[in-house]
């Protein structure tokens, strides 16, 4: 299959990365690839309310995802569904690594992601433009955090899945990675292939990783009027 | 609880366990199937101390518009305040929504229901397939119990008889179509160490894990990563060997 808007296997959907883009914030930033566009904001550290959730020896760390109900072909309900609440776990997971929560006990950092538009990609998106919002918003990183999915239709490795590609694909393997570090951070997979074939797209995804990473630099480089 | 874990992180730094395991073993693992009459499917699986109880009930309903032409699953999980101190009732929370969805897509992706014979009427009618995980004792490694009971349920689930609009719960004649048999294997990350089927202590030490749904063909169907600690390329080529290697013998267990 060729695929759509005569992209390469290989390659990226157009990407957008932008730092700063919501004046009430600590940090925000705004992600798109292609269709897909998500926009994160954080606020913190600050002191944790309710008291109850706060912890001893680091900072709580709440990550909310949440799509906008006309970001899809149908309406999407306002509130929780059960993807949502697993992606904000997921999302909380891949981005903890590169914090030093230790850093600040007692205090609580808020990442809230929106999806205005989402045409496959859009957790990926989210962590995207997360990490650089908290980078923005001047916390302490080990490391930014990319991430893309990839998959595989007609036996042909893709990166970056967009709308229609993602119903034909033979599986979905979302990856987040610390480019500096060479760790990934999520990896969750749905579909049906072979272990070496897992082994070689995730391959693929830290090589998009790696672009993205550049992009995610450059954003707070711009932001920052840093060289 | 620092103590344990320090303990627990020298151990490991040795390629020790608590239980004097060995990185690739198992607890003792107990199938039982049909514990639930009345249920359409049942089985409870035992892995050491860790109890998980699945039921199957069937009903009938409308298709998804986009496969008008296949039954539907639906995967729920309930932790029971039974089963744990840090279980509270109420709606599942993250932890019980992760297992349900990873149970879930380990099924869905293998093929595991016969989607395609479960339809009744194209675009209106078609069964359903509720999928319920019941926590019983919560001791470790929940999603591989849970996966294991599913798939054992589901492979032993026998469909109530359909007069006209009645479904009869009473006549249960026919078996549920069931074509593969998908295995997930854990493994968690202790220090340096990956370790499968973390007990309850070792998963409040882990930094991570990581779920591999394995289908009898060797392929892999689903992965979940979770916990807050990260994964090199070799970790993860590493755990997806040694889970392929381990679900031929776990299949074993399903009856």
């Amino acid at each position: 299959m060729k695929r759509l808007n005569s992209r390469k296997p290989g390659e990226l959907r157009p990407v957008v990365v932008k730092a700063g883009v919501i004046e009430q914030a600590d940090g925000s930033a705004l992600v798109s690839l292609g269709r897909t566009t998500a926009i994160a904001a954080v606020y913190g550290p600050a002191i944790l309310h309710p008291r109850r959730l706060q912890l001893s020896d680091k900072t709580f760390l709440r990550t909310v995802y949440a799509m906008a109900p006309f970001s899809t072909t149908e309406r999407v309900r306002p509130g929780h569904s059960r993807r949502s609440t697993e992606i904000c776990m997921v999302t909380r997971h891949s981005l903890e690594p590169a914090l030093f929560l230790e850093e600040n006990p007692k205090a609580g950092i808020s990442v809230y992601i929106d999806i205005l538009q989402a045409d496959s990609g859009t957790r990926t998106a989210g962590i995207n433009a997360a990490s650089v919002a908290l980078a923005d918003a001047g916390i302490s990183m080990r490391d930014l955090v990319a991430s893309v999915a990839v998959g595989k239709v007609d036996g042909e490795y893709f990166l970056d899945l967009e709308g229609k590609e993602e119903d034909v694909t033979k599986c979905d393997i979302p990856v987040a990675y610390m480019p500096r570090s060479k760790k990934v951070t999520l990896l969750q997979m749905d579909g049906d292939i072979s272990a070496k074939e897992v082994k070689e797209l995730v391959n693929l995804a830290v090589k998009g990783c790696e672009i993205l990473y550049e992009k995610q630099k450059q954003a707070l480089k711009e932001r920052w009027s840093l060289k | 609880m620092i103590l344990q874990e320090q303990y627990l992180l020298n151990l490991a730094s040795k390629g020790e366990r608590i239980d004097k395991r060995k990185p690739d073993e198992y607890r003792k693992i107990v199938v039982e199937k049909d514990v639930i009459e009345k249920a359409e499917g049942s089985a409870r699986v035992k892995i050491g101390e860790t109890e998980v109880l699945v039921g199957i009930k069937m009903d009938t309903g409308e298709p998804y518009p986009d496969k008008p032409d296949d039954g539907v699953m639906i995967v729920g999980a309930e932790f029971s305040p039974v089963a744990s101190p840090g279980f509270e009732t109420g709606p599942p929370k993250e932890d019980a929504i992760e297992l349900a969805r990873v149970v879930d897509r380990g099924i869905r992706e293998a093929g595991t229901i016969d989607t395609k014979k479960l339809c009744i009427k194209k675009g209106e009618k078609v069964w359903l397939v509720n999928i319920d995980i019941h926590v019983l004792n919560h001791s470790g490694n929940l999603i591989d119990a849970a996966a294991l009971a599913a798939v054992t349920a589901l492979w032993n689930a026998k469909m109530p008889e359909l007069k006209g609009e009645k479904i009869n719960y009473e006549k249960r004649t026919k078996k549920l179509p069931v074509k593969s048999k998908p295995i997930t294997i854990t493994f968690a990350r202790i220090g340096e160490s990956l370790f499968t089927d973390p007990n309850l202590d070792e998963e409040n030490v882990m930094d991570m894990r990581l779920s591999v749904a394995v289908k009898d063909d060797d392929n892999i169907c689903a992965l979940q990563k979770g916990g807050i600690g990260t994964l090199s390329l070799e970790e993860i080529g590493k755990v997806l060997e040694a889970a392929i290697k381990k679900s031929k013998v776990i299949r074993k267990t399903i009856k």
